[in-house]
């Protein structure tokens, strides 16, 4: 039994009886709940794997009478997105890979090392840069936008001359580098408060005697703290996708074209009509955007719960 | 020449001071242990030989080298903690083994020094278990195998029992001592329990408020405490501690005990203090260990000097192997620790007798002994 149904489970071990009245009260409000939480999921896979004539012409809670995947290789290969373009949002799903992969592994490292230093390597005013760090957590995305907006062109500049001089970028002034930068740096207020206060109660003596065994401060981290952090790694892993994957204001800020996130392409499939609107692309598009953040909570959620558990009760 | 040599050393958190200037020297194969209250700086002494913490003045020498600067794991030490601190997420080999490893010790050679270590601990069969399946008892086997195999100079002990429960405690206390005994290692031990410190010192160190009472054998610190602190500190339970007033008939200078609606007792000085410093008419403590209070029958036959006195028992305590009654002697409560099978009653007045062979005295004002 894990610390949550223990706790829901309350003090006595004896299960209580309910009249059966009370026990059909009960069931009947879980299923109403949890019919009006999967009614919009159940509408999205019936109509997406439905031919666009059912979708205009048919019933939105039936069955689908001739079962299909065609919206689904049209959305993934072939949907119109913005004005030109027809190649679907496969091209974006990659890019919102390969911009959340590297902004989720280096946000969340970095906050590993800032909880390190925060609690085991405290320094005068550790207090301070703490709460300055736990300030960004507060910082609505909109009044960073311009800012950021300047220091990329800053970046994008500089990228331009390295290309100048020397025939390569390095990365500056692309998208998706831009992407990661700004998503690390709003991110990083998150998972050092995450990391802080479950590392705040990680046995100070283990990282002693990791000292008299002459371990560095990397391989103490790398060796000893790290590898005893699974269930904050996971939740922060979580936290930090979700976010990252959703996030549509930066991504229609900073990216253009066919550099721009997942998000962003699903606006510009639903918004692209040519006279007649396909409900079932625009579904299984939207399916497909959901999917990679299903599947990070069906694969970590039971870390999720016991890790914010873990955080609320000793940090 | 000493192993472990501390001099003058002083510890300040801004302007507080924690360590008042801290000299005890340790030779090869010596077991220190550093006992006190919580507070006393016992364990911020053992953190600053481990060079866990910084020192404000004064000298650590390991093995004659001066180690103040020296990162902890260049000062040839090693430490148990009192959670064992063992990595979690390794074997016990692997834990073992991780120092070494972190030196650069070949593989084989770790091996075999875990092996090794293991064989003498007697925890060969946990060698490939994780710490979290593992009981208190072993954990605490594997936290001392760990320092071990690292074969130092010093091994520092922060209060590794005071996590078991009673019994495992007293076994791994005789353990600890055989194996101090068996390999001849040098120890400083932490602990505010004074029977741990009793019975595995060779010698003991007092600590109050960051300033060092005494140090000495158990022996000494028992039997000759230098102060009220040291006396009333070691010893369970604690030395009977009375007020009394000098006076001198005929030369000879006796000790008067004055007592509610009964005569006063008036015992001759004891012959640990120097009877030429007692003045007539000043006050004094009076100091006796409950085992030198006895009923007349039981008092110890070689004493050269006894005192006896009628008093009214006040508490009976059966403890098993004694049984510990308590009366009223100036104003304080006095324990005597009698034979388990004394009859005495509670109310009833009782016959005791003072062994004045092993009665201290001490000076009010300065709390030293006289």
């Amino acid at each position: 039994m894990s610390a949550a149904d223990a706790i829901l489970a309350g003090p006595s071990r004896e299960p209580t009886r309910h009249s059966l009245t009370t026990r059909i009260v009960i069931y009947g409000l879980l299923v109403l709940f949890a019919a009006v939480y999967l009614v919009p999921l159940i509408v999205m896979v019936m109509t997406s794997l439905k031919p666009l004539d059912e979708v205009t012409g048919g019933n939105m809670f039936a069955l689908p009478h001739a079962l299909t995947f065609g919206a689904w290789v049209k959305a993934w290969g072939e949907a119109r997105i913005g004005v030109s373009e027809t190649a679907g949002i496969k091209g974006y799903f990659w890019n919102s890979i390969r911009m959340v992969v590297p902004a989720v592994l280096i946000s969340t490292l970095l906050g590993a090392l800032n909880g390190y230093v925060l609690t085991k390597w405290r320094f005068p005013g550790h207090k301070l840069v703490f709460g300055m760090m736990l300030f960004a957590c507060f910082i609505p995305f909109q009044s960073v936008i311009i800012p950021m907006a300047v220091i990329l062109g800053y970046l994008g500049r500089l990228g331009n001359q390295l290309i100048d001089l020397t025939g390569y970028s390095f990365g500056f002034g692309n998208s998706t580098v831009n992407l990661v930068i700004v998503h690390v740096i709003y991110g990083l207020g998150f998972t050092t408060l995450f990391f802080r206060n479950y590392y705040e109660a990680f046995p100070t003596e283990l990282i002693k005697a990791a000292m008299i065994d002459g371990a560095s401060f990397f391989q103490i981290f790398r060796r000893v703290l790290l590898p005893n952090s699974t269930p904050i790694f996971i939740v922060t892993v979580i936290y930090q996708f979700t976010n990252i994957w959703n996030d549509f204001l930066f991504g229609s800020t900073f990216a253009a074209g066919d550099q721009s996130p997942m998000t962003v392409a699903l606006n510009n499939v639903v918004n692209s009509s040519t006279g007649v609107v396909e409900y079932n692309v625009n579904m299984a598009a939207a399916i497909i955007a959901a999917a990679p953040t299903l599947l990070v909570y069906i694969l970590a959620g039971r870390y999720f719960v016991r890790g914010l558990m873990a955080g609320a009760v000793k940090g | 020449m000493a192993t472990l040599e501390i001099s003058a050393l002083r510890k300040r958190f801004g302007s507080l001071e924690i360590l008042k200037g801290i000299d005890i020297a340790l030779e090869k194969g010596g077991f220190l242990v550093l006992v006190g209250p919580s507070g006393c700086g016992k364990s911020t002494l053992l953190n600053t030989i481990a060079g866990l913490e910084s020192i404000s003045s004064g000298e650590i020498r390991i093995g004659g080298h001066v180690v103040n600067d020296l990162h902890p794991s260049k000062r040839d030490i090693a430490m148990v903690f009192q959670s064992y601190a063992l990595y979690p997420n390794m074997s016990v080999a692997e834990n073992m083994a991780f120092g070494m490893e972190m030196r650069g010790v070949p593989k084989s050679e770790r091996q075999k020094a875990v092996a090794g270590v293991a064989k003498t601990l007697q925890i060969e069969h946990l060698l490939s278990r994780r710490p979290s399946q593992l009981s208190g008892g072993q954990r605490q086997r594997v936290a001392m195998g760990r320092a071990l195999v690292r074969q130092p100079h010093v091994f520092l002990f922060d209060e590794p029992l005071s996590n078991l429960d009673a019994k495992l405690r007293v076994d791994m206390r005789v353990e600890i001592k055989r194996l101090h005994q068996e390999t001849g290692t040098t120890i400083v031990y932490v602990t505010h329990d004074q029977i741990e410190a009793m019975t595995l010192a060779t010698k003991i160190a007092v600590l109050k408020d960051g300033e060092l009472q005494q140090v000495g054998s158990p022996n000494e610190i028992y039997n000759s405490p230098a102060n009220l602190f040291v006396a009333d500190f070691m010893g369970s339970p604690a030395m009977n501690l009375l007020n009394g007033k000098v006076s001198r008939l005929n030369g000879a200078a006796s000790i008067v005990l004055e007592r509610k609606d009964h005569p006063p007792i008036v015992v001759p000085a004891p012959s640990s203090a120097d009877s030429q410093k007692l003045v007539e008419g000043s006050n004094v403590i009076f100091g006796i260990r409950p085992e030198a209070v006895n009923d007349r029958e039981s008092i110890d036959r070689n004493a050269k000097s006894v005192a006896t006195f009628d008093a009214k028992v006040e508490i009976v305590e059966p403890a098993g192997s004694d049984t510990y009654v308590v009366t009223h002697v100036a104003g304080k409560e006095m324990t005597a620790r009698m034979r388990a099978d004394t009859e005495v009653r509670v109310g009833e007045n009782h016959a005791f007798a003072l062994n004045l062979d092993k009665a201290l005295l001490f000076d009010p004002q300065t709390t030293r002994r006289l």
